[in-house]
């Protein structure tokens, strides 16, 4: 075999990471260079090997084309190998189902390894100087690995079974990174959401949609027979035969595409935290903030989309996009994502956490992604996902870079540098909390408003038992408030940002956000006239843009510009020679800031690739450069029917300039013009009224509305069911049984000590003295059921060869030992009738017990 | 006579066991390593018989022409045959023999036998009767596997009964009397209904041979190849309902299906950790075998009209279990209760079986592509049964040895009395993060193999149950995280600081061999799934 054939290559790139979390978990972990080292290189061999593939993938111009050749084998078809996997029936696979695993590159894969690999390794770079003073550090890289093998699986899959592989394991990694300061109490009384709850959250608000997808995927298999995607999403025949066959016999009125489209969906819901199952993704910032951008940006939320992209034509079976007509799965996508879109905007408004506001801020632009492949802009959504990915990581990591920096200068502040960075103000590890509390508490308070907050009734008070320096959590390194001119002390990150947020907000021409975002309007605006649902989406996303515009410029305008609004801003930096930092402080500052400038590379150019060659000025520019589209000309072979691309329409990009415009008017009025006050009311409360403010603050009460309607009355029957059920119901009865029969045994008993010891058979005696004889040891019971197990067994062997001598006799036979049954279960039930409470179980057992027993 | 590897598999544990009585009373270490050694004899002969099996290499045994005649067109195709005289008055051989379905549970059972023994090392007290007892039941459950004939299947099938009642009534906790006659006065009524219907068909039918009753009976046939007829006046198919419903009781309650399912928590919260093991691991199995060897094939007519009360069943367990394990605080209850949730998917897969086998059985389909996906489905739901005995063996035994090991330690299972013990004993969190995931069923691990297994399978057949499973699947999310976040996370409990909570070698040395098994079968589960199919894919004779 050739290892380095592109084929058999995309086995290996998920490998490299598996690896090191094996040796890091196993070997590694007490080390912290060599933890770095594999970590760091799994990922570079990952980012290597996948180079190589899209390399090669990129060559071949038209990979992925189907097109049967003379002798019916595809020609200019895709990398990728499989094998079996789950053997199920007979001899052929499409008959009997049975399933393989492979792997499958084409145009749609390539570009996501071309982003993927390399994103993670720069998010892994990252971490060395983020995690470095953790006490945790090897776990963390441990979970990122396997984070990164997660993502790495789902991308190459050639099957949707071991695409459901990866997404299940980054949902692992995700619930044990979110909780990675699993013993940390909630961070401040304002926010009561304790790390380990936020895990739990959001794995179990993902798990709800997992099992509904399950669901998709089960049906898929039942309909088709297999579960690659090759098979099922180029085969014409195998579309129109789920695109025609009602579901469930029809009850939904949907067809067997449209319900296994809607179950997919809602997989992708809860992976990309789109509404109704958000929530869990603003409480997962309670991970390392490196793991808020493995998750929001690289690997787990875009793993959604991609699911979903990957899927369009199951999804689109039976409609007809360009002539308005749309499937149910694509209206539920468009109706959700341009929802989401614009309802997650609103939010992000109002949020004063750095990180939360880029929480709200990806699921809004999910829900862009998720509303374009609604209205068939297949293209546009995967392109969107990509630069997204890049900014949305760049955006995430500088405001890590930011923390950090917050938390430094925090340190600095109030004077014990000499610490050193120990005492971590995030990494609330009981321990090191413990001695620098005392010089914490007093500046935590008269800093910012919630100094009056005690330790409040809804804090359990195991917390402050452990944390007796709970207060001072109250210094919230992440909360914008805190910060302000920025810019002064961290020039790079504060430059990476803006750029990283220009691009979010859609800055013309110079940012990759801005040529993604507008070939979505693009699309809408062409579908507009089509289908009311295309209306539908322009106007939401165009709002959502708008709004995006807006929180973009209040961040920027908080985080870096105007004045220091607390002394940790003042000192906020990574390393300053002049205060003592040394050689240590230094590196990490440069892991820190790399990749920031890395990824600022390509959120400002990725966008080129996209660029359509009718686009006044640009477009003639990179034609003549040789770029013409060569994103939308390389993917669409990903499909079997090749997507239609509406004509350039200037339009749509003027509404995109106009977006901005305002935008950016509205931004700049109310945060760099006036630049925010610390306990002065934000401008936007302002505006919308201060009761509304609250509403988005509180995030529309939602989290609220799930504890008290789902959550809570769950909980409350999980509690009682096996009390009420299991014990008060059923059990109940066989108590009632065994205590009836104990009071009939009692009966019998009497009979035959009467009857039958009266006519002095001897049988009953003897068991009557073994009895006797076991009674001292006062267990009774036990050696009882022996004996009626014994007395049975011979009772049933005597029958057996009664019947085997006598067949006629079977009927006779049958009565007798149906009363032995009745009888046995009686008198062992009467035993039991005096036990259910157990209580006198805790005699040790006697030397007697054995001998009685083992029958020596 | 010439030594039979079936046989001597079976009957090794025994005299290993007779040995394990006799050694000298002092010598408890000499007793423990006696067993493990008898024990792992048995695994490495196990995994050869394996290796004859998958090679097809297994003797053609001494099966007479006569009995292989009355046999021809059985369902299950066994290999590796012996017969012996057993009881010629009643026409009951020692005929042993196996299939994909027994050969997996053998070796499940092989496999968890010596992880059990070395776990009950911690054992003090009576240590030679507790060894004797682990092997006497291993000798029981194998034996049970592998009998094809029905007498001595009852016999094995009681035998499998009698040690682990004296394993939680002499070494369990503190209300052990209750629940181990619970557990025992349930099976035995279970089995009392079983043992006269067993009786019944080997009056009708002539015989007690396995192989010769899946060909002949469910045809209406007795042994000899005419029509049955009952030496009595009665209605044939009323009787044989009756017969349907007392197999139906004794496996159910094995299981256990719910609703019969309430003397499980309470054996299992009791019984001795590594009873707990053997209890979850191997002996719920017995039931679930019961159900694909016998219910099912010798009764397809009345499995078939039953099959949905089966599958609601199936759901009912598979719902309601884990809606109280979510609601327990004990930790061990926790898991017994997983156990109901998670068997429910071996029901449910069964009740796919069950509905489809008597229309495949009597050749009832008639449209071709409805039978194709009629056959892969319940192809893929059978094997997902199977599997998921084996995985559950797996991940249930590796559960119960963790629960046991905290307890063990910490003396209690109470988990509000836990909380961040992440902090005090990594190693043992590592390995209850793991296996929980694989208990929970996560991709990539085995359980998750066998699940997907049968809700593709189920879901042709029984779309409805199969969306309400889900629910199910969801609650084992949720009480798989509370028992991790009640043990590991949240701040770390003061009151266990300085005690040793940390996992011991030996535990480690137990559980190493059921994560490599977990992990192994979630990412090639063909290793296995082809010992299950070929026995599968010759049921459904596709």
């Amino acid at each position: 075999m050739n290892w380095f054939d592109a084929n058999f290559l995309p086995w290996l790139i998920p490998l490299p990471p598996l690896i090191a979390f094996a040796l890091i978990v196993l070997v590694l972990g007490r080390s912290r260079v060599l933890t770095h080292i594999t970590a760091v290189g799994s990922a570079v061999i990952s980012w290597f090997l996948s180079f190589a593939v899209v390399l090669r993938a990129f060559q071949v111009a038209e990979l992925g084309k189907y097109s049967v050749g003379i002798f019916g084998s595809n020609v200019n078809d895709i990398f990728g190998i499989s094998t079996g996997w789950l053997s199920n029936g007979g001899q052929s696979n499409a008959i009997t189902g049975a399933l393989n695993m492979g792997v499958a590159v084409d145009p749609l894969t390539a570009i996501m390894l071309f982003m993927v690999p390399l994103v993670i390794m720069l998010i892994i770079v990252f971490s060395i100087g983020y995690m470095y003073h953790d006490p945790r550090n090897a776990r963390f890289f441990a979970y990122l690995c396997l984070f990164a093998a997660g993502m790495l699986t789902l991308v190459v899959a050639d099957n949707l079974l071991m695409l459901f592989v990866g997404w299940e394991v980054m949902g692992l990694c995700s619930y044990l990174l979110i909780g990675f300061f699993y013993d940390a109490a909630p961070k401040s009384q304002v926010d009561r959401v304790a790390p380990f709850q936020a895990a739990t959250k959001a794995f179990l608000t993902t798990r709800l949609a997992d099992v509904i997808m399950m669901l998709g995927i089960a049906y898929l298999w039942a309909s088709t027979g297999t579960l690659n995607f090759r098979d099922i999403l180029f085969s014409q025949a195998a579309l129109e035969q789920l695109a025609s066959t009602p579901a469930l016999g029809g009850f939904l009125g949907l067809s067997a595409a449209g319900f296994i489209g809607i179950c997919l969906i809602i997989g992708t819901v809860g992976k990309s935290a789109q509404f109704p199952l958000h929530t869990w993704l603003p409480d997962a910032m309670k991970g390392p903030t490196p793991v808020s951008a493995m998750i929001h940006a690289a690997a787990m939320v875009s793993a959604g989309v991609y699911m979903i992209i990957r899927m369009y034509p199951v999804l689109a079976a039976g409609g007809n996009v360009h002539e308005g007509v749309l499937t149910a799965p694509m209206v539920f996508m468009a109706v959700i994502g341009s929802f989401t879109a614009l309802f997650a905007a609103t939010i992000a408004i109002a949020q004063n956490d750095i990180k939360k506001v880029l929480a709200y801020s990806t699921i809004s632009q999910l829900g862009f992604m998720v509303a374009a492949l609604g209205i068939g802009a297949y293209i546009p959504a995967f392109f969107h996902l990509i630069t997204h990915a890049f900014f949305k990581g760049l955006l995430f990591l500088a405001s890590g870079s930011v923390i950090h920096g917050m938390e430094h200068g925090h340190h600095v502040a109030h004077g014990h540098a000499d610490h050193g960075h120990e005492a971590h103000a995030e990494h609330g590890h009981a321990e090191e909390h413990g001695h620098a509390a005392p010089a914490h508490a007093e500046h935590g308070h008269a800093e910012h408003g919630h100094g009056a907050h005690g330790h409040g009734s809804h804090a359990p008070t195991q917390w402050e038992h452990v944390f007796p320096d709970f207060n001072e959590g109250d210094f919230d390194p992440q909360d914008m408030r805190n910060m302000g001119g920025l810019i002064r002390t961290m020039p790079v990150t504060a430059v990476t940002f803006i750029i990283g947020g220009l691009a979010l907000a859609g800055a013309p021409i110079i940012t990759a956000g801005f040529w993604s975002k507008d070939e979505i309007l693009a699309e809408a605006w062409y579908m507009m006239g089509k289908t009311p649902v295309g209306l539908l989406v322009l106007v939401s996303l165009a709002l959502a843009a708008t709004l995006t515009a807006i929180y973009t410029f209040r961040q920027i305008a908080m985080t870096f510009l105007g004045t220091p609004r607390t002394e940790a801003a003042l000192y906020a930096q990574h390393y300053n020679k002049a205060r003592g930092d040394g050689f240590a402080e230094r590196s990490i500052s440069i892991t820190l800031t790399a990749p920031l400038i890395v990824l600022a590379v390509f959120a400002l150019l990725f966008g080129f690739v996209g660029v359509n060659p009718s686009f006044p000025i640009v477009g003639p520019l990179m034609s003549s450069l040789g770029i013409e589209k060569p994103f939308v000309n390389y993917v669409k072979y990903s499909l079997l029917e090749i997507p239609e691309i509406p004509a350039f329409n200037l339009l749509p990009v003027l509404l995109s300039f106009a977006i901005f415009g305002v935008g950016v008017f509205a931004g700049w009025s109310l945060y760099v013009r006036r630049p925010v006050i610390l306990g002065q009311a934000d401008p936007v409360e302002g505006i919308v009224g201060k009761d509304t403010y609250r509403i988005l603050q509180n995030k529309y009460y939602i989290d609220e509305f799930y504890a008290r309607f789902f959550i809570q009355p769950f909980q409350w029957a999980a509690a009682r069911y096996s009390e009420v059920v299991d014990r008060g119901l059923i059990d109940s009865v066989l108590h009632f049984v065994a205590r009836t029969a104990g009071r009939i045994g009692d009966v019998v008993k009497e009979f035959n000590r009467v009857v039958i010891d009266g006519v002095g058979d001897g049988i009953p005696e003897a068991i009557g003295d073994a009895a006797k004889a076991l009674r001292p040891l006062q267990t009774g019971r036990v050696q009882q059921y022996l004996l009626f197990a014994l007395v049975a067994a011979i009772v049933v062997a005597v029958n057996l060869i009664i019947i085997a001598a006598v067949p006629q006799i079977i009927p006779v036979a049958a009565l007798v030992q149906g009363g032995i049954v009745v009888l046995i279960v009686f008198l062992l039930g009467s035993g039991s009738a005096s036990q259910p409470t157990g209580g006198s179980g805790n005699r040790p057992a006697s030397e007697g017990d054995v001998q009685a027993t083992s029958g020596d | 006579m010439t030594l039979d590897l079936l046989t001597l598999i079976t009957f090794l544990p025994m005299i290993g066991a007779g040995v394990v009585v006799v050694l000298p009373r002092k010598q408890k270490n000499l007793a423990r390593y006696t067993a493990l050694g008898f024990s792992l004899v048995v695994l490495v002969l196990t995994i050869y018989l394996l290796s004859q099996f998958l090679g097809g290499t297994c003797p053609p045994g001494n099966v007479p022409e006569a009995m292989q005649k009355a046999a021809a067109g059985g369902p299950f195709g066994f290999t590796c045959q012996h017969v012996a005289e057993f009881f010629p008055q009643l026409n009951a051989k020692w005929h042993v023999g196996i299939d994909g379905l027994s050969m997996s549970l053998v070796l499940l059972s092989a496999i968890l036998t010596p992880l059990a023994i070395l776990i009950s090392f911690e054992v003090t007290d009576r240590v030679h009767e507790h060894m004797a007892l682990f092997l006497f039941l291993e000798m029981g459950v194998i034996g049970l596997f592998i009998s094809l004939d029905l007498l001595i299947f009852f016999i094995f099938w009681e035998i499998g009964l009698v040690p682990m009642y004296f394993l939680i009534n002499y070494w369990g906790g503190k209300d052990r009397q209750y629940a181990s006659t619970k557990f025992f006065i349930y099976t035995m009524a279970g089995s009392l209904g079983l043992l006269l219907s067993i009786q019944l068909i080997g009056v009708v039918a002539g015989t007690f041979d396995i192989p010769t009753l899946l060909a002949t009976f469910p045809k209406g046939l007795n042994g000899a190849g005419q029509a049955l007829s009952l030496p009595f006046a009665g209605d044939l198919n009323l009787i044989k309902g009756l017969m349907f419903l007392a197999f139906f009781f004794a496996f159910a309650v094995k299981v256990p299906i719910w609703p019969f399912h309430t003397w499980l928590p309470d054996a299992h919260t009791e019984a001795p950790t590594a009873g707990s093991m053997l209890l979850a691991g191997i002996l719920l199995k017995l039931g679930a075998y019961g159900f694909v060897r016998f219910v099912v094939p010798l009764f397809p007519a009345e499995a078939q009209t039953f099959a949905p009360v089966l599958a609601f069943l199936a759901v009912a367990g598979i719902i309601l279990g884990g809606l109280a394990a979510w609601g327990m605080n004990d930790f061990k209850r926790l898991v017994a209760y997983s156990s109901v949730n998670h068997m429910g998917f071996v029901v449910l897969g069964v009740a796919a079986f069950a509905s489809v086998y008597n229309n495949i059985f009597t050749q009832a389909i008639a449209n071709a592509a409805d039978r194709e996906i009629v056959l892969r489905s319940v192809s893929m739901a059978t094997n997902g049964a199977i599997l998921q005995m084996f995985t559950h063996g797996l991940s249930s035994a590796g559960m119960f040895l963790l629960v046991g090991a905290l307890y063990h330690k910490a003396h209690t299972r109470d988990l509000t009395q836990f909380g961040g013990l992440f902090n005090l004993a990594p190693f043992y969190g590592g390995l209850l993060i793991f296996t929980s995931m694989a208990s929970l069923g996560l991709p990539g691990m085995a359980g998750f193999v066998s699940e997907f297994q049968v809700i593709a399978g189920t879901w042709w057949i029984f779309p409805a149950y199969v969306a309400a499973a889900m629910v199910g699947l969801f609650l084992t999310g949720a009480y798989i995280l509370k028992g991790i976040r009640a043990v590991l996370y949240g701040p770390t409990n003061d009151v266990w600081r300085g005690h040793h909570l940390e996992i011991e070698f030996r535990e480690v040395l137990a559980l190493t061999p059921l994560l490599v098994l977990i992990l192994i079968t979630g990412l090639w589960p063909n290793w296995i799934v082809q010992v299950i199919n070929q026995t599968v894919t010759r049921l459904f004779g596709s």
